[in-house]
């Protein structure tokens, strides 16, 4: 079968021979875009995290064949070594990380989790569902689809933090 | 090419080194909070590990695994799945590894040939042209098995055990320090199983050229990789080439080669093309290691003021039949507090379920906390706080060997740790809550034996002025990158984006590799020792005792001369081989890295949730090489200890030794929302029979204290002892009344 | 996972098909075929046919079957007049999960039990008839209310335990034409046939959620898990509880992880409602509940878990200001 999408704004016409190729494996084995990992392959670590038109989801548990014409975000295109992201910065600065291998995910999922927060979105430590601030349990909890062996945790929240009090009150 | 000066230098610790050489060096880069060099990369997903870079035309392969506990395998429904589409070869092979090899064994593990030990072992590799039609091929094999009858083991209970003469150990009569006591404790407690869950998943990709074997690999240890995988393939260590420039964890857990690499090896070969073997997450844990679970008796005597008479801790763990490793559970027991009467004793059973090996801290990781908990018990018993119980009983040497300690900072760390935690603030057990939370304040030694392996390392200082480190360590996360450049950066008085360090490939010198905590002190002792055979060469074009020699920016200076690097070059490079080997140190000294951690929990009395609200701990493990990385592997520590703790324990079903909880859903490590503030310091601390850097291992020590602190603290909140790891839930309620 | 026919659907009525399987977000449906214990021929996209929105109907509120979970959590109307359904949201998985996965895809999602996870295990929900390795098995996360001697296994979500507590009502569309099935009622007990978990019969398809008017009061979801963030539920308790006049007027509970459908007791909300809350009232709305439940073993501790989760939730929701 025919498809189209578009990955860090290259598009690609495919023609994917096997419906059950996931998006997560295609951008990896045939698209060569191995930045995004694969840690369980169940949606169970957040290691596969991309954006699909502007929003966070897990690579490993959708299909390649369900985003035709969608927009594909993933850690390549957010920042390279010459030009990082502010995200990508703040993660080298902060240590929020050690080996590397969920970073990838963690990264996309933080940049998509400002937004959801900029949106007021709330979560479910948010004390009032209509009042949503910015703190460091409101960033655990939310960060928490994405596991971190290495535990890196403490330093992401303080390299997220650091990025959601530059870009301005959430 | 240029012309290449080649020195060397060699060290082998067979004594105190009073020359502080990091002391004495100008360029002020190591000690200092760098940041990664190999961040960027990581951070942009241009890292590249195992299951990547593929060459072209990589075909995928996916393990079969046994379906019974036990017996022998007679058949495969082979021809079935040679028939579906894109199936290139299903392959069985006497040379599949039966379990992954344990850590520096530098030779094959036990093979399959045929026989199956546990549940879930791999039998066949079906490989196919794409990674879909691979798994599904896989999950379609079929195999017959034959049960010669053996009986199964899968619980302790049911396990016969063996008591290895070499690990017990006895001073003084422990039963009569018992009675004679002021106050004694007598106890069991367990810990469970548990999984490793390195977030990159087991993967090998193998290609045969000319005869020889390139396999990008998840290791920790290439050098022993080379000859494990050799040796399982029956071929040279010369032919093997195993690349690992990026590895996503490892916790022990790929210490020793495993069934992917051995599998996709034998498989590039057959079919003439690269072969991909990434292992699903359920393969990982069920084929790789755990830790064993452990049984262990404590017995604590002391006299009414609190001064230890006795010290015992027997252990019961397991392993597969035939395996030699066993969790050294007491390893630090020993040493780490008085008591002139001592029982140590060790069992170990054989289960068949997955195999046991080395995870962060074998031994003090399960041991530690283990020991604090009874410490903390004994110490209330006594009635005297627990940090001011631990002084009282820091000896003055090691007392099992009666040999000096190389250094040992506990008492500051315990000081200082009560001061930065607010110790004083702690309240009598079970009186703090806040509505239905039980708030509590604990605390634990933390103790790790400090070891030194022999590590080979290359530093080139090239015509321009710039170097490169090269040495085949692995970066596991534990942040080689950051200090071996550093190192090497100071050493030859270059600013630290002047080196370029090339790790984790095998063809390179061979290092130590990562693990025990050994890694940043052997492989950077290495580039530390081959600096300063550059810095001889360099102090003697300059006409000056290397010991005048001050290197700094890129430019020499002895005397009242001053000459940039390129300049004394003169077009040549340098080329310093080093060798660290371990020595007599090892047996004349007690050498241990220590500290003294916190923890602040809040348990739910209506639901009996554990929360840790806050954790503090202050290590003393000689010189910190970069404490940037040095506080994210405490920190990493930590967090594994939260998991073991609170809420990680592998449940394999009683019947048939299946791996029930076999994913990262229900294998529950800690998230992000679990876990809390940390503060973490490192006092000055120096080892002069450690290695020529004076430093000491700092990735696992922070694991020791973490759950003893956690115990603790839940027994204030409580006032229950909680003697099952992990303390879930279920557990409290059993224990505290209805609210 | 085994090969299968992918088609997209342009709208609803295609996918209702007896012959079609349908995937909206995926995050459980493509999770278990990868493992082969789902294994559908035919595979229909359904996340272009609309449905995706939620507007107001009277005093209630329609949610499209394709409404993700997070909008549904994020929605206004939903935070403010219905805010047990964005808390039981909330509570599960993650951010990511959250944003594909669709309001009808978390009706349907099955089980977590590992043994039905497991094709080399016997499992009458995949298999009906073959036995069930569960029972006597590890059973930490199974049921302690409902079960059968065909199946132990739990319903894993958290929506669908506030959809039950809010007497929201399933919309279900086949060739047969349009039906509503009360939400209590859309999961179904194992009984000797396990391998159906609800109420909707072949080709039948969710087409929305409807909730009647907004019940006010005091709202709560408390969770309770092994780790604070991502993981399913041991017990969960969904509240919600109307004061007037220091009594109970309206209490509607529900409770997750505990059974093969979001546990509903109206006795024990009949036992509560038209009283001053009380202790010893809470506890004789917990045996109400709690009649006939049984442990496996590993999960006895549930039965307990329950009756202080449930206590504490109605002690809290009902004190101070309430």
């Amino acid at each position: 079968m025919q498809l189209r999408l578009t990955v860090n704004g290259t598009e690609h016409a495919l023609d994917l021979s096997d419906p059950r190729v996931t998006l997560l494996d295609l951008l990896r084995y045939r698209l060569g875009l191995t930045g995004t990992k694969k840690g369980c392959d169940h949606g169970q670590c957040g290691a596969c995290t991309v954006l699909v038109n502007g929003r966070r989801m897990n690579s490993c548990l959708s299909l390649a064949a369900m985003h035709e014409g969608d927009e594909v975000t993933t850690v390549e295109g957010i920042g390279t070594p010459d030009n990082l992201a502010p995200m990508q910065e703040a993660f080298v600065r902060h240590d929020g990380f050690q080996c590397g291998y969920c970073t990838p995910g963690q990264i996309v999922s933080a940049t998509a989790m400002l937004k959801e927060l900029a949106a007021g979105w709330p979560s479910q430590v948010s004390g009032d569902l209509d009042a949503v601030a910015l703190s460091d349990d409101e960033i655990r909890e939310r960060m928490s689809g994405n596991l971190c062996r290495c535990a890196a945790y403490p330093n992401i929240v303080e390299a997220i933090r650091e990025v959601a009090e530059q870009e301005g009150p959430a | 090419m240029s012309d290449t000066v080649q020195v060397e230098r060699q060290q082998k610790m067979d004594s105190r080194e009073d020359t502080d050489f990091f002391g004495g060096t100008a360029q002020g880069v190591l000690s200092t909070a760098m940041d990664r060099p190999d961040g960027p990369q990581k951070v942009t997903g241009t890292a590249t590990y195992a299951d990547e870079d593929h060459p072209p035309g990589t075909v995928f392969g996916w393990l079969v695994r046994a379906t019974v506990t036990r017996g022998f395998v007679t058949g495969l429904n082979t021809d079935e799945l040679r028939a579906m589409p894109g199936v290139l070869l299903v392959l069985r092979d006497d040379r599949l590894l039966r379990n992954p090899a344990q850590g520096q064994a530098g030779r094959a593990p036990v093979q399959f040939k045929g026989e199956v030990a546990y549940k879930g072992q791999p039998i066949a590799l079906v490989v196919a042209e794409s990674f879909e039609q691979a798994r599904h091929a896989g999950l379609a094999a079929k195999a017959d098995y034959l049960d010669r009858g053996g009986k199964a083991v899968i619980c302790p209970e049911d396990a016969e055990f063996e008591t290895p003469k070499a690990k017990q150990s006895s001073m003084g009569d422990l039963d009569a320090a018992m009675t004679a006591a002021a106050h004694r404790l007598d106890g069991e407690w367990t810990t469970p199983s548990m999984s490793h869950v390195a977030m990159e998943p087991h993967s090998a990709v193998a290609w045969w050229e000319d005869g020889k074997l390139t396999v990008r690999a998840s290791q920790q240890m290439l050098k022993h990789n080379v000859k494990e995988l050799a040796d399982s393939l029956g071929i040279s260590p010369a032919m093997v080439r195993i690349l690992a420039p990026f590895v996503g964890g490892g916790f022990g857990s790929k210490l020793g080669i495993s069934h992917e690499s051995v599998a996709a090896a034998i498989a590039a070969r057959k079919l003439g093309r690269p072969v991909a073997v990434p292992l699903h997450r359920r393969q990982v844990c069920e084929t790789t290691t755990r830790r064993s679970e452990s049984r262990q008796r404590v017995r604590l005597c002391c006299d009414r003021d609190g001064v230890l008479t006795g010290v015992g801790h027997e252990v019961w763990v397991s392993n597969l039949p035939g395996e030699t490793f066993s969790e050294p559970v007491t390893q630090s027991t020993p040493f780490t507090y008085r008591g002139e009467n001592r029982e140590i004793a060790h069992h170990v059973g054989r289960l068949n379920i997955t195999c046991a090996g080395s995870m962060r801290a074998p031994g003090e990781a399960i041991g530690v906390p283990v020991t604090e908990a009874a410490i903390d018990e004994l110490a209330e018993m006594a009635g005297i706080d627990p940090i001011e119980f631990r002084l009282r009983n820091i000896p003055e040497e090691d007392p099992s060997k009666e040999i000096p300690y190389s250094s040992n900072r506990l008492a500051d760390c315990l000081r200082r740790g009560a001061e930065l935690f607010g110790w004083s603030e702690r309240k009598p057990a079970g009186t703090r809550r806040e509505g239905e939370w039980l708030i509590g304040m604990g605390m634990a030694t933390a103790v790790r034996v400090n070891m030194l392996q022999e590590s080979e390392a290359r530093v080139v200082l090239l015509p321009d002025g710039s170097a490169r480190v090269e040495t085949d360590m692995t970066d596991i996360g534990t942040g080689s990158y950051s200090i071996l450049t550093q190192i090497a950066a100071e050493a030859l008085g270059l600013p630290a984006d002047r080196v370029t360090t090339v790790l984790g490939d095998s063809d390179l010198p061979p290092a130590a590799g990562s693990g025990g905590s050994f890694g940043a002190a052997s492989s950077g002792s290495s580039v530390t020792l081959a600096a300063q055979a550059v810095r001889e060469e360099l102090a003697k074009r300059m006409g000056a005792d290397p010991g005048e020699l001050t290197l700094k920016d890129g430019h020499a200076i002895a005397g009242n001369t001053r000459r940039s690097l390129p300049d004394l070059l003169g077009g040549e490079a340098i080329e310093g081989k080093g060798t660290i080997k371990p020595g007599s140190n090892a047996r004349s000294v007690r050498q241990a890295s220590w500290g003294a951690q916190f923890a602040e929990v809040a348990v739910s009395a209506v639901t009996g949730e554990v929360q840790v609200r806050r954790m503090a701990a202050v290590f003393a493990a000689g010189r910190v090489l970069n404490p940037k990385t040095a506080r994210s592997q405490c920190i990493g520590g930590m967090v594994f200890g939260i998991g073991s703790a609170l809420t990680e324990e592998s449940h394999y079903d009683r019947r048939d030794g299946s791996f029930v909880n076999r994913d990262l859903a229900e294998y529950k490590i800690p998230a992000n929302l679990d876990v809390p503030k940390i503060e973490i310091e490192f006092l000055e601390d120096r080892d002069a029979w450690a290695n020529p850097m004076q430093a000491k291992g700092i990735g696992e020590v922070a694991v020791c204290g973490t759950a003893g602190a956690i115990l603790n603290a839940i027994a204030n909140a409580t006032g229950v002892r909680f003697r099952h790891l992990p303390v879930t839930l279920d557990k409290v309620i059993a224990a505290l009344p209805r609210p | 996972m085994r090969p299968f026919d992918f088609q997209r659907a342009s709208g609803a009525a295609e996918a209702m098909d007896p012959g079609l399987r349908v995937i909206a977000g995926g995050t459980n449906l493509l999770d278990l075929m990868k493992h082969e214990v789902e294994t559908p021929a035919r595979l229909i996209d359904v996340n272009h046919v609309g449905l995706d929105e939620v507007r107001r109907e009277g005093e209630g509120l329609r949610i499209g079957a394709l409404v993700r979970n997070s909008d549904l959590a994020a929605h206004e109307a939903v935070r403010r007049d219905w805010p047990l359904l964005s808390r039981a949201i909330l509570a599960g998985a993650s951010g990511q999960i959250r944003n594909r996965a669709t309001t009808g895809g978390n009706l349907m999602q099955r089980t977590r039990c590992p043994y039905f996870y497991d094709i080399h295990a016997r499992c009458n929900k995949r298999e009906p008839g073959q036995g069930c390795d569960a029972i006597g098995g590890f059973t930490r996360s199974h049921a302690i209310l409902g079960a059968s001697e065909a199946c132990i296994a739990t319903y894993p979500g958290d929506m669908a335990v506030a959809l039950t507590a809010l007497d929201a009502v399933v919309e279900v569309e086949g060739q047969g034409g349009a039906r509503e099935i009360p939400a209590a009622g859309f999961h179904r007990l194992p009984g000797d046939d396990p391998s159906r978990d609800n109420d909707l019969r072949p080709g039948e398809f969710i087409t929305g959620v409807r909730l009647p008017a907004p019940l006010g009061g005091r709202q709560v979801y408390r969770k309770v898990r092994d780790r604070r963030s991502y993981a399913f539920a041991l017990v969960s308790v969904a509240l919600a509880v109307t004061m007037e006049g220091g009594r109970m007027t309206r209490v509607r509970l529900a409770f997750g992880g505990v059974a093969h459908k979001p546990w509903r007791v109206p006795e024990a909300e009949a036992l509560l409602e038209g009283h001053a809350p009380h202790a010893a009232l809470f506890d004789r709305a917990a045996d109400a509940v709690l009649e006939g439940a049984r442990g496996q073993g590993d999960n006895d501790f549930k039965i307990e878990l329950l009756r202080r989760t449930l206590v504490a939730t109605l002690t809290d929701a009902t004190g101070d200001a309430a």
